[in-house]
């Protein structure tokens, strides 16, 4: 492909059809919608689906519904959609089901301000859904990587059985970036296992020696049960605390295993720095940009970039922690993510730089914290 | 203290009201830069939820180099087409910044050193078509500032204009850069 400007959410648009998304289920709402638009005019082209849903509730219910039927799913929200997607988020996590959650986070709580950036959602996507369950949730700082990230998103919901969430934020989505695209057979591309035991023998839960049971879609001619209550290997509701106890650590196991392969960090300068700045999403474009400031005046800063928010990176911030002085992070909320920051390295190292009006935290401002002003 | 590295990133930013087109203008200007003087630039917008009215701006970032910070900082240009544009982002400029206000639409302005075109009088009198104010604002612009080359911008505008609009549009264009043209001969 030839270099084009690009719009974040197209790219996130490009990158499910690389993945090999054929199915999407949505209900329009800004700063998201460009993702909709541009899978409505793509998805048929590839023989996929396109469905406009009644609300967020059911699009992703539709969403699992095409997973459990083989295809790779993707939906697209905002905060207040968000919010109502957290029922399925659970049962996808229950259950099982693969499946990509797109979060283009804007100013709230409810309608807030919807044209305007946010990174409001970071909890949301931990703990939003009930009851303890895992889950991994990536956030972009570019264009270019709104697509890499939307495929790791899928080849990490097939690989590991389990819901992904993609969070942006208004920034990233909206801005538009000189970006050459991969070319096709050039994107690494993971498909979930397939069960190969006979459909006698199948169980959806627990023929696996893995952490992670193959699948069979439905339609293969495989029966079996899918359930939001705790189910037994073969699926069917369970009350027996010898099959509800192993289910949830084999869910975290499944996770917690695979940090090393999930955990997506960029990290520069980081190994003789006294101030350290962890950043995620567009806030990390502004933290580069001190960061290099801030060197200029012969700082010794180094910059971590979280591409995966959640499993959160406790490895790479104990780690910078122990050098470190200070940690400085910077988000688009009142301190959302610095609350795990703060967990490894404590309260007194980390300085939070907040903004939560609808703009970005502006490169001074992070600056400023870097000097300790 | 330093603020960016001013030698490196050229920041424009295009503002007015909702529909003036000042958000496309920032993707044609960008689409310039990036593709056909294969510069880097990042585009972003701030808006509100009107589909008209409303104050709109467009900011355009370019470089030679990669661009992190993808917002203005202190703009080195300033369109604004509307008086609110003009009051509200005039003392975010940077020193020697160049100011391009549409003279129709901003009567006030805080500066002395302002270009004060009538963008859309010359869009709606001279091209025909108040609906091209946003092109005619750009060949101002590029005219005076070329912060894209000319070739450029012409084949960005034409990319992006609708089938049977080319024409028009290219007049548009050219209509801005005579007057940039006549602004400099003063």
């Amino acid at each position: 492909m030839t270099a084009r400007l690009m719009q974040g959410n197209e790219a996130v648009g490009w990158g499910a059809l690389a993945a090999g998304c054929r199915f999407y289920a949505g209900y329009p709402i800004t700063p998201s919608t460009e993702i909709a638009e541009m899978l409505s005019r793509e998805l048929p082209k590839l023989g996929g689906k396109f469905i406009q849903m009644e609300d967020e509730i059911a699009s992703l219910a539709a969403c699992i519904g095409a997973s459990v039927g083989g295809l790779k799913a993707l939906t697209a929200t905002s905060g207040p959609g968000f919010s109502l997607m957290q029922e399925h988020i659970g049962y996808a996590a229950m259950v099982e089901v693969p499946c990509v959650i797109v979060d283009v986070q804007r100013l709230g709580p409810s309608t807030g301000q919807p044209t305007s950036p946010s990174q409001g959602d970071v909890m949301q996507a931990r703990w939003g859904a009930h009851g303890d369950h895992p889950i991994i949730a990536l956030s972009p700082t570019s264009v270019r990587q709104a697509f890499d990230l939307t495929v790791q998103a899928f080849n990490f919901s097939e690989q590991y059985r389990t819901p992904v969430i993609l969070l942006l934020d208004e920034v990233i989505a909206h801005m538009r970036e000189k970006v050459e695209l991969p070319a096709p057979d050039a994107v690494r591309v993971v498909d979930r296992e397939i069960t190969r035991v006979p459909s006698e023998w199948y169980l959806p839960y627990g023929d696996a020696l893995s952490d992670v049971p193959p699948m069979a879609s439905f339609g293969m001619g495989y029966r079996y049960h899918v359930t939001g209550l705790f189910h037994d290997p073969a699926g069917y509701p369970t009350q027996r605390l010898d099959e509800i106890g192993p289910w949830i650590e084999r869910v975290f196991r499944k996770i917690e295993r695979n940090l090393a392969d999930i955990v997506l960090v960029e990290e520069d300068g980081t190994d003789a720095a006294n101030t350290i700045v962890v950043a995620y999403g567009a806030t990390a474009r502004s933290a580069q940009h001190a960061v290099k400031l801030a060197r200029g005046q012969r700082a010794k800063v180094g910059l971590v970039t979280l591409l995966t928010i959640w499993p959160f990176a406790e490895e790479v911030i104990e780690r910078v922690a122990h050098m470190a002085r200070r940690i400085v992070v910077p988000e688009m909320n009142l301190g959302q993510l610095a609350l795990e920051v703060e967990r490894i390295a404590g309260r007194r190292k980390v300085v939070r730089v907040n903004r939560a009006n609808g703009e970005m935290v502006t490169p001074m401002m992070i600056l400023e914290a870097i000097e300790g002003k | 203290m330093k603020h960016k590295d001013r030698d490196k990133r050229t920041e424009i930013r295009l503002a007015g009201e909702g529909g003036q087109g000042m958000i496309l203008a920032g993707i044609i200007l960008a689409e310039a830069a990036a593709i056909y003087d294969g510069k880097n630039a990042v585009q972003t917008q701030s808006y509100g939820p009107e589909a008209r009215g409303g104050t709109s701006k467009s900011e355009v970032v370019i470089s030679e180099e990669a661009i992190d910070y993808p917002k203005v900082i202190s703009a080195d240009i300033l369109v604004a087409t509307s008086q609110e544009a003009c009051d509200k982002y005039t003392g975010l400029m940077a020193r020697g910044g160049l100011l391009i206000v549409d003279k129709d639409q901003v009567g006030r302005v805080l500066v002395h050193q302002a270009v004060r075109a009538p963008i859309s009088r010359l869009a709606a009198e001279v091209v025909g078509q108040p609906i091209t104010a946003n092109v005619v604002a750009l060949g101002v612009l590029v005219g005076l500032s070329g912060v894209v080359s000319r070739e450029a911008i012409e084949k960005a505008v034409l990319a992006r204009a609708p089938r049977g609009t080319e024409e028009i549009n290219r007049a548009a264009l050219a209509v801005g850069f005579a007057e940039a043209a006549r602004i400099a001969g003063g």
